[in-house]
């Protein structure tokens, strides 16, 4: 990532155009895309129906660039609190390489292609629900929910669940109990996830005045609430199996992989010192992300592979 | 007065052309995806349609 160049006289580059194409990909949130393409992805095989592969590939870019101008828009609205914590002070606004307004018009002009890209080429009913997604993530959200209730990682964990809903979307042209179920898994697995961050990174949240649930509920609630989510997780598991979307791999996989995280939240539930809980949550939170991964990438072996769903009871 | 306005370094400079070239090519890329979608499209059907 560059910095801004120090002129001592105010010069014509000090009114934009300071960010390198590098600094552009960090505001896409490239690490999030990964995730959006992948169960994107994942969500356009699991679709009944078939798909000429340009239009697979269109749709996933669509997805990819919706996601990313969610990440930027997101980056202009919370440039003032990514200021104040570690993780997040070398992004491009608070480092300076980018002004704000470039960012929003960055934004917002990915946005609007990445819509109007999908609706014409592939699908009107999927690039309806990729702008809501866009709106969700960035309006309701960044803008409403992050900085008012502890509650916001729960509601907003529902952007982060669209993208293979939207791609399905695009095959099948309707939301069918299967989409809902992989949307269900990230859902449900978003709020386990985010604590567990929380957790261990307390002070920085803290710090920039987030509520997230440790600093407003304590941290005792949050290891209750982890291990009420992680519960809840168990069901949304079990969602694709019970739609006819996923078969016995992903049935194998997805209780052997869920034990674990649930042993996890257990684990952080029990824990009695500060030391022991954020060690915990920090292993939850490692293993929770490779639990998502492989959840996706089971569902998406078994369509390559040619292994059959169970008939459904959805 | 205001004081007047310093120009673009050699290095501002340098690093808004790779800023105009990337963007260029994201243009480039654009009318590929339109015009490979619309061949897909329309397929075998392109020599069916009427005159």
């Amino acid at each position: 990532m560059s910095s801004g160049t120090a002129h001592t006289a105010p010069t014509l580059a000090a009114s934009g155009g300071q960010g390198t194409a590098g600094d552009y990909v960090v505001l896409l949130k490239p690490r999030v895309m990964y995730l959006v393409v992948f169960t994107a992805v994942a969500g356009l095989f699991a679709a009944p129906g078939e798909m000429h592969p340009w239009f697979g590939f269109v749709t996933i870019l669509c997805i990819a660039l919706g996601g990313g101008a969610s990440g930027a828009l997101n980056m202009w609205y919370d440039a003032d609190i990514d200021a104040l914590m570690t993780r997040t002070a070398k992004r491009p606004i608070p480092s300076g390489a980018i002004l704000p307004g470039e960012a929003l018009g960055f934004g917002m002009a990915l946005a609007v292609a990445s819509v109007l890209m999908l609706g014409l080429l592939v699908s009107v009913p999927a690039a309806l629900l990729l702008a809501f997604t866009i709106f969700f993530y960035v309006v309701i959200y960044t803008m409403g929910l992050k900085r008012r209730t502890a509650q916001n990682i729960v509601i907003g964990g529902a952007a982060g669940a669209f993208p293979p809903m939207i791609s399905w979307c695009a095959v099948t042209g309707s939301i069918d109990p299967g989409a809902i179920a992989l949307f269900m898994l990230i859902f449900m697995w978003t709020p386990p996830h985010f604590w567990a961050l929380a957790l261990y990174r307390e002070v920085d949240y803290g710090n920039a005045g987030v509520p997230m649930l440790p600093n407003v509920a304590g941290r005792d609630a949050t290891k209750k609430q982890i291990l009420i989510y992680t519960l809840l997780l168990l069901p949304a598991a079990a969602g694709p199996v019970m739609t006819g979307t996923a078969g016995w791999l992903y049935a194998a996989g997805a209780a052997i992989l869920t034990t674990r995280f649930l042993h996890d939240a257990v684990c952080i539930w029990k824990a009695t010192t500060r030391d022991a809980e954020n060690r915990a949550a920090r292993s939850l939170f490692r293993f929770s992300i490779l639990w998502l991964f492989a959840l996706f990438a089971l569902i998406l072996a078994e369509k390559l592979i040619g292994i059959p769903a169970f008939g459904g009871l959805l | 007065m205001a004081e007047p306005m310093q120009p673009f370094s050699p290095e501002d400079l340098k690093r808004r052309r790779r800023r105009a070239l990337m963007m260029a090519l994201a243009l480039v890329a654009l009318v590929v995806i339109f015009f490979v979608s619309t061949l897909v499209r329309l397929g075998g059907q392109v020599a069916e349609r009427a005159l």
